[in-house]
């Protein structure tokens, strides 16, 4: 048996997981709770007995295949059913003891989040889906592992703006319940324009209409290894720029196309996907930001930004297209501000504001994550921002979202910390202008002519 | 991707000093872990040795066998990786 791999390969390899933080962020096993529908009492026990038993290896895998392969795996979730979906029959206030059944279930098999608290609003609400929303910042507020996210519009069905301003008052409820904790609950809540339904990161992960009865999903994570060569080639142009991240993604990929499979093949649970998303973490030199200002610009969000960001974003897709035999979530680069020390820098420095995030938006995946915002914003300036992101998503057929927190009794320039992956970050400032009157308007702003493709 | 083969590729790399192929070597021997082939070179400075390993006849992890190695080889200054061939198959190969 020869060694068959070159030194230099091998010791890149190991380059990437030992000074660039390559890292599989999640292996997300999505279960469907479409059988679990009963009376609260005995869908309580269904729905624990479900997770617990389909997921009852899955963190034990995890660090089995950590081990065997020397790549750290960060998360390991569970995404279910959108139980707006399966909450119609119960009283309302029931929907708060299925996001506590999920939590306890949650806490004994070990994983790290749970998502799915969740609803499918785009074109209105059933029974379920408002009792859900009318809950969610409770639920939030006492649990602690469940992510809940809510999708109000899509290109085929347009915007749901009562829905909208709903969220708005949601996301300041979920805030103020927590203000204690810096508003840890808005951190756990992501409002969606087209939710992809094999998304296995958080805080937007659930287990779609369209998925098997029980699934693997894989999220990568390498900003480090990328920011790495980008720095290596300064005087690389664009065309060779692009090539160099193209191939270093197909890289980090793999190990995702890899991990993704062995977790499968261990857990007896089909493969899904592999979300090639960029995911940077707090950790210094774990930054999308530290990429775009590596490619030459001196602060992430001057003039330049929403360029350098567009090339990363095709390259991350093109790269990871061909490493992977089913691409899909979210995939693109994340550009949330908590949660990436680079930006934190950028909003620090005056550098980058909400309006050229919202730009950047427009070229990456997913949108305004993460963001501290002062703490009396009004539920209809928090709609408003939704309702300027949804419309992004909407017009240009991709996904974006929302996850904002108002950082209850602090203003613009505080400091909000929350630990963890979810990092600390500034308060961010918001024009002082109301939007008010238009928010209230009601009704759902029409699908565009773009999503009518058949 | 073959889970039922369990060849790794082990790598220690730091500065270069007397033992440390003996020390590795014999320490395989004690967990029953078979020697495939090893390549030592010079690189970027520093020792670099490539070993590729079967644990199938070894009744130890190699998640046990990676922490022992990996905490011994610290104290020699040196940083020991273990890893499935299959990451670098993965990766490098098409």
């Amino acid at each position: 048996m020869k060694i068959t791999f070159a030194p230099d390969e091998i010791l890149q390899t190991i380059e990437m997981v030992v000074n660039e933080h390559l890292d599989i962020r999640t292996i997300t096993m999505g279960i469907s709770l479409l059988d679990c529908v009963d009376s609260i009492q005995r869908m309580e026990q269904k729905i624990y007995d479900k997770i617990s038993r389909k997921a009852e290896r899955l963190v034990a895998v995890g660090s089995t295949l950590e081990s065997r392969y020397g790549i750290p795996i960060i998360n390991k979730r569970v995404a279910v059913t959108p139980v707006g979906m399966i909450a119609s029959h119960l009283k309302p206030a029931e929907t708060v003891r299925i996001a506590k059944v999920l939590d306890r279930a949650a806490a004994n098999i070990g994983i790290n989040f749970i998502g799915g608290f969740s609803a499918l609003v785009q074109k209105g609400c059933t029974t379920g889906d408002l009792n859900l929303i009318d809950h969610i910042a409770e639920a939030l507020a006492e649990t602690e592992y469940v992510c809940s996210s809510v999708n109000i519009g899509s290109t085929k069905a347009g915007i749901n703006m009562d829905a909208v301003l709903k969220m708005g008052q949601v996301i300041l409820e979920a805030a103020q319940r927590t203000a204690d904790r810096d508003g840890i609950a808005a951190a756990k809540l992501v409002v969606f324009c087209n939710a992809p339904e094999d998304n296995p990161f958080m805080a937007g992960a659930f287990h779609g209409v369209g998925e098997p009865e029980c699934v693997i999903n894989v999220g990568v994570s390498g900003p480090g290894v990328v920011a790495s060569v980008v720095k290596k080639h300064p005087q690389a142009d664009f065309g060779e720029l692009a090539n160099l991240i193209k191939r270093t993604v197909f890289k980090i990929t793999r190990m995702g196309e890899l991990i993704g499979r062995a977790a499968s093949a261990e857990l007896a649970v089909p493969f899904g996907i592999v979300d090639l998303s960029l995911a940077p973490t707090p950790a210094i030199g774990d930054s999308v930001a530290d990429i775009l200002e590596s490619m030459g610009l001196e602060r992430c969000g001057t003039h330049g930004t929403t360029a350098a960001l567009a090339l990363l974003n095709d390259a991350v897709k093109k790269g990871g297209a061909m490493a992977s035999s089913h691409v899909g979530g979210l995939s693109g680069a994340f550009i949330p501000v908590s949660e990436d020390a680079g930006m934190v820098r950028a909003v620090e420095d005056g550098a980058l504001t909400l309006d050229k995030l919202e730009a950047m938006t427009c070229v990456c995946s997913v949108g305004l994550d993460m963001i501290a915002l002062p703490g009396d914003v009004s539920a209809e300036t928090l709609a408003a921002i939704i309702a300027d992101e949804a419309a992004i998503g909407m017009i240009n057929k991709k996904t974006t979202a929302v996850r904002l927190i108002p950082a209850i009794g602090k203003k613009a320039g505080d400091r909000v910390e929350f630990g963890g992956l979810l990092g600390g970050a500034p308060v961010m400032r918001l024009h002082p202008f109301s939007s008010a009157a238009f928010v209230r308007r009601g009704g759902r702003i029409p699908a565009p002519i773009t999503g009518l493709t058949n | 991707m073959e889970a039922q083969k369990n060849r790794m590729i082990i790598t220690v790399l730091g500065n270069d000093q007397i033992g440390i192929i003996a020390w590795i070597a014999n320490r395989l021997a004690e967990f029953n872990v078979n020697i495939l082939d090893i390549s030592q070179t010079i690189l970027q400075e520093f020792f670099t040795m490539i070993m590729i390993v079967d644990l199938s006849p070894s009744k130890t992890a190699a998640a046990n066998l990676g922490k022992i190695l990996a905490e011994e080889g610290k104290q020699r200054g040196l940083q020991v990786n273990i890893q499935h061939e299959d990451v670098f198959a993965y990766m490098h190969r098409i």
